[in-house]
């Protein structure tokens, strides 16, 4: 069990940086992690006063702060209306609906866990970072480097929604960690796909321009699923092997660019892994 | 350090040791239905309302609910109870150590939602784990209580 030796709300952002700095010190994000990761915790600081629990809309995009939980992720509307059912689908087989009232986007992003179906979704979004210190670092970039000291504050969606989202995951059971997440993301200029849980962390394949910006037909969707399951490298673990893994990566591709091309047509069903 | 909370509609202040968890805090004041089990958040056992959205106290610390008002089941009484006497008559109990944390979350669905559909009580009772029932029994006791609860809002037509 976690032992926390002191507890301390961080009236401005600037203190809990400070704080933060402090090797034995802590953010708190929803601390379902960190409870499980770390055995002693000198000062756990609490960003939870600071107003970063909401979404909106600014003049750059979706602006979803790190407090936000994965349970407002799973009911917000403008969530919705920019991704479809895909941000349900991603977050709402996480553990059940008490956890995700806890769990935060900020712990989720900073923790770029290998089986994070949020790493999955936000990167096939281009979503960038917001630090407090460093600025603005796209997702995909920010997934690549090494835990630091500073706070996310936010998180950023491109303002032009994508045309058609679609995630899919396969789970041994349904609120285990994933086995394999998959999302896709269709845009006028680009079409994204993250695949995670591989069980290494969540990456972008590359070698896509040639499918950007218009329909793909059957064919097209069988030759990128089978271009991603022999580019994404993966792993295995107790849940399952490479060569499972890799069966998944070709399946959950096509099956969720199909549900993106059919989402364009507007009878889009909900994934169902 | 000082904690002031509102618990089961009542105000109270206490000196609390900075790393406690809400769950020992609540075992202290005597709310004996908040259980623990698995300490991992995998078994919603521990769930309690914060400001009546259902959280795992197992996960979260006492002092976090500075100001704030926490309900256990000593303090749902009348609902619980209702709800309890559907799920019993479907004999959906075993051991009943599952039972307080489920029928928070229940409770919580049903709060949220008048009438669930089985799929949407399914998914929202997915982080409550009962290593005896099956969950059938609490499905049916669930559905039961929902048609009961429809006729007495609509005047028993
Ligand atoms: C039992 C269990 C099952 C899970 N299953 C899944 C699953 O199936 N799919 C999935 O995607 N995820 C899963 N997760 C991960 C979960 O969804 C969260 O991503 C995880 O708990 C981290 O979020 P948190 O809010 O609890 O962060 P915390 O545990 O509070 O923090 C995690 C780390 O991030 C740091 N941190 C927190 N906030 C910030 C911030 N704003 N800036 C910088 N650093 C910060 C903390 O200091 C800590 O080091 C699971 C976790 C658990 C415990
Ligand atoms: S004891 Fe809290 S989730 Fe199991
Ligand atoms: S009745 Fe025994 S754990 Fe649910």
């Amino acid at each position: 069990m976690i032992g926390i030796r002191d507890y301390k709300r961080a009236a401005t952002l600037e203190e809990a940086y400070q704080l933060n700095q402090k090797r034995g010190n802590r953010l708190l994000g929803g601390m379902l992690w960190l409870k499980l990761s770390r055995n002693s915790v000198q000062t756990a600081i609490d960003i939870g006063g600071l107003g970063l629990d909401k979404i909106e809309e600014t003049n750059e995009g979706l602006r979803l702060g790190a407090m936000v939980t994965l349970r407002q992720i799973e009911l917000d509307e403008k969530l919705q209306t920019y991704g479809g059912g895909a941000f349900r689908e991603a977050v709402g087989r996480i553990v059940g609906v008490q956890f995700r009232n806890l769990a935060t986007l900020g712990g989720s992003i900073y923790g770029r866990f290998g089986f994070s179906d949020v790493l999955t979704l936000f990167l096939a979004l281009d979503a960038e970072v917001c630090l407090y210190k460093r600025g603005r670092v796209p997702l995909r970039d920010y997934a690549a480097l090494p835990y630091d000291r500073d706070i996310i504050t936010h998180l950023l969606l491109p303002k032009a929604a994508p045309l058609a989202v679609a995630y899919r995951s396969a789970r041994l059971t349904k609120t285990d960690f994933p086995l394999l997440t998959c999302a896709c993301a269709v845009k006028s200029d680009a079409l994204q796909i993250a695949v995670g849980a591989r069980p290494g962390k969540a990456l972008l394949l590359s070698g896509l321009e040639k499918y950007a910006g218009r329909r793909l037909d059957e064919e097209e969707i069988e030759e990128i699923a089978h271009h991603a399951a022999t580019t994404v490298p993966t792993g295995s673990n107790t849940r399952g092997s490479a060569a499972y893994r890799t069966h998944l990566v070709q399946v959950l591709c096509a099956r969720a660019l199909r549900d993106c091309f059919r989402k364009e047509d507007g009878c889009g069903a909900d994934a169902d892994s | 350090m000082e904690l002031t909370l509102t618990l089961n509609g009542k105000k109270m202040s206490r000196l609390i040791e900075p790393g406690v968890l809400l769950l020992d805090f609540l075992r202290g004041e005597g709310c004996c239905s908040v259980k623990r089990g698995c300490e991992t958040s995998n078994c919603g056992l521990c769930t309690v309302f914060l400001d009546d959205v259902p959280v795992l106290s197992c996960s979260i610390l006492a002092a976090r609910v500075q100001g704030r008002r926490v309900t256990t089941l000593e303090g749902l009484r009348q609902e619980a109870e209702e709800l309890a006497t559907f799920i019993a008559a479907q004999g959906a109990e075993q051991c009943g150590f599952c039972n307080p944390g489920f029928m928070m979350n229940a409770i919580a669905l049903l709060r949220e939602k008048e009438e669930p559909t089985v799929e949407e009580i399914r998914a929202y009772l997915a982080g409550n784990l009962c290593r005896c029932s099956g969950y059938e029994g609490q499905l049916r006791g669930i559905l039961a209580f929902i048609e009961w609860r429809k006729k007495k809002r609509g005047g028993a037509q």
